[in-house]
């Protein structure tokens, strides 16, 4: 009598949590305080980092599946090298392809898309979660903590831009700084401050701040 | 006396009698300790009590300050009269100073107490009175003609971020009212820094056209950064083989800026552009006075301030730069002149000296001093970026104070360990 393998459904509440927790409770920047560099330094324009936070979206999911599938078969011993050679390669394919279709953004991001290779999120879920789970919850970590990457990269560059440009995607918010329309006309500057890096961090405190207060759990005693 | 015991009396009463208004007590109890010594004793527990509590320490601050409020306002309308190429009474000075620097006061107090009581009043404790002296500092620190609105906003940042994220008055790391400023001088440089912004009303005396020949505007160290822009200029006009002429009118126009400068006795008394309160080394020396015959201020930190600011000036000074050479104007001021200029006696005074932000070792605190001075000057000759360079010296020294704490304690506990271990 073989016994019948209950499929788990795909996406059953245990692997829900796989996206929905780095979304909140425990997001990869803010409260494992992973990937803080790349969000200090490409959040000045949101267009910018939206295309980061895809790439590193890409990377880790692919990343996290790959490692999945080959977890049985690597040597732990030599398993941070595999997991090198794994990322490298997916980053390289992400940098040519956003050479190839946006050049503009992969221009402004210039350095950055390669190391997305050093970004520590992506080496900590290959470690954490990939080399122990299947390739199917693996996708769903590694989209889970990606959105959670974009999510904050998404705030921090949406008060950058908007205080230290005065727009947000390039569009004009409060007015044209150099003609000196809309808020200009008041008096109002741009704050050079938020095109500097020290500001994300800065903004990035104030998120933790804010998460922290909410949720007393994430509180340390 | 009685008339006032008895608002404060009835206030109390009154708020007292509906639940909801009873949270308003921190804002009436602030006022009230403001004006009166507390009454209450405290119920257990050995303690020492001393007349001076916080709230008269910062009054003593504040009234340290006032020599360099009085001046600053007088000095603000010295620079306006003398932009517009005017002669006026000293009264007529005063009064335009007056009115250039009230409202930065005005702003600076109404908004950072605005947030220190919603604070309170939000966490239900006491109104804690660290603001009062960042409260007047602030302003001295700012040029006249900065905006107002970026003062408030600096002031929240300050408050918030600088202070309150911290726990409040006692807890913060870096110096409160210079946040506000180093916020504003990264986030809007053009109105905190250049010709355009120390002067009261300069903009639109550039603009009609109505600004007496040759003023140019700049500070002393502002003039000297234009001399050093120009004559690196020459030189790279020398390299790419421009004509001797276009690089010897390079070089004549950087010796026009660097000869602005101002003299050291004019830097002492502070006749001198620059911001509202700090123009005045013998203002500021006032203020030491009371405030180490008080005991608030550190003498050490002051001395060892002084010390690190005249012993890179001096090493500059000695080792020197050859102008022709497009050298560094900065170095060829000596160092005493060097030192009265820019905010350097206004931060060793008022900055620097800060209790919460200061080493606290007696041996750590000349230790502090002198990384302040020494890392203000350093910054001031030798950075091509930043003109004056006193700000960033003292936040620096506030970073470092709790480091140089663990060291002296360390050494100390070191030196102790070897005397158990021999005997």
């Amino acid at each position: 009598m073989s016994e019948v393998k209950v499929k788990e459904p795909l996406f059953s509440a245990k692997n829900k949590k796989l996206i929905s927790d780095p979304l909140s409770d425990d997001n990869p920047v803010t409260i494992q305080v992973l990937g803080i560099c790349s969000a200090l330094a490409v959040t000045v324009q949101m267009k910018g980092a939206m295309v980061m936070s895809v790439a590193v979206i890409a990377v880790l999911i692919i990343g996290n599946v790959l490692v999945s599938l080959m977890r049985n078969i690597i040597p732990p011993r030599i398993r941070i090298i595999v997991q090198l050679v794994v990322v490298a390669a997916l980053v390289i394919i992400v940098d040519q392809v956003l050479q190839a279709f946006v050049y503009d953004a992969s221009k402004t991001l210039s350095v950055f898309v390669g190391l997305i290779i050093t970004n520590c999120i992506i080496m900590g879920r290959l470690e954490a979660f990939a080399l122990g789970n299947k390739p199917w919850a693996s996708a769903l970590d590694g989209l889970g903590n990606g959105l959670g990457y974009g999510l904050i990269l998404f705030i921090v560059s949406f008060f950058k831009e908007l205080f230290g440009a005065g727009t947000l995607f390039g569009i004009q918010v409060f007015g044209d700084s150099a003609e000196g329309t809309g808020l200009y006309a008041m008096g109002y500057e741009n704050n050079g401050m938020m095109l500097l890096p020290p500001s994300s961090l800065v903004i990035v405190a104030i998120i933790i701040w804010v998460q922290k207060a909410r949720n007393p759990k994430l509180q340390e005693a | 006396m009685k008339f006032l015991r008895k608002i404060f009396d009835n206030a109390h009463e009154a708020i007292n009698k509906n639940e909801k208004t009873k949270k308003f007590f921190p804002l009436i109890d602030s006022f009230d300790t403001l004006m009166f010594t507390p009454n209450h004793t405290t119920k257990n527990g050995a303690h020492i009590r001393d007349a001076i509590d916080l709230k008269r320490t910062m009054m003593f601050v504040i009234l340290a300050l006032v020599p360099c409020l009085l001046f600053g306002m007088y000095n603000v309308g010295h620079w306006h009269y003398e932009a517009l190429g005017e002669t006026a009474t000293f009264m007529q000075k005063f009064g335009i100073g007056a009115l250039g620097v009230l409202p930065l006061i005005i702003v600076s107090y109404g908004v950072g107490l605005g947030v220190e009581f919603i604070i309170a009043i939000r966490n239900g404790h006491a109104v804690q009175e660290g603001f009062l002296v960042s409260g007047m500092l602030i302003p001295l620190i700012m040029p006249v003609d900065v905006p107002l609105w970026m003062v408030a906003v600096a002031t929240v940042f300050a408050v918030v971020i600088g202070k309150e994220v911290f726990g409040g008055t006692g807890m913060n790391i870096i110096n409160i009212a210079l946040t506000a400023r180093a916020f504003l001088f990264f986030a809007h440089p053009t109105s905190m820094t250049g010709d355009k912004t120390w002067v009261a009303g300069i903009k639109d005396m550039k603009t009609d056209g109505v600004l007496a020949d040759g003023f140019s505007g700049a500070t002393s160290l502002g003039d000297l950064a234009g001399a050093k822009a120009k004559y690196a200029e020459a030189v790279i006009a020398t390299t790419k083989g421009k004509s001797d002429e276009i690089v010897q009118a390079l070089y004549d126009k950087g010796d026009i800026a660097a000869s602005k400068a101002m003299s050291m006795m004019d830097s002492f008394w502070g006749i001198e552009i620059g911001s509202v309160g700090e123009t005045s080394a013998f203002a500021a020396l006032l203020g030491a006075a009371f405030l180490i015959w008080v005991g608030i201020a550190s003498w050490k930190v002051m001395i060892s301030f002084f010390l690190g600011g005249l012993s890179i000036a001096g090493l500059f000074y000695a080792t020197g730069g050859d102008l022709a050479a497009g050298g560094n104007p900065f170095y060829a001021v000596d160092p005493i002149t060097q030192l009265m200029y820019g905010g350097f006696f206004f931060g060793m005074v008022f900055m620097i000296t800060d209790p919460v932000t200061a080493a606290q070792t007696s041996t750590g605190k000349f230790f502090y001093g002198f990384i302040g001075g020494a890392l203000g000057i350093l910054i001031r000759m030798g950075n091509p970026a930043y003109p004056e360079g006193i700000m960033l010296g003292i936040l620096i020294a506030n970073v470092c104070a709790p480091t140089i704490d663990h060291m002296v304690i360390q050494a100390n506990v070191k030196r102790r360990m070897k005397r158990l271990k021999t005997a």
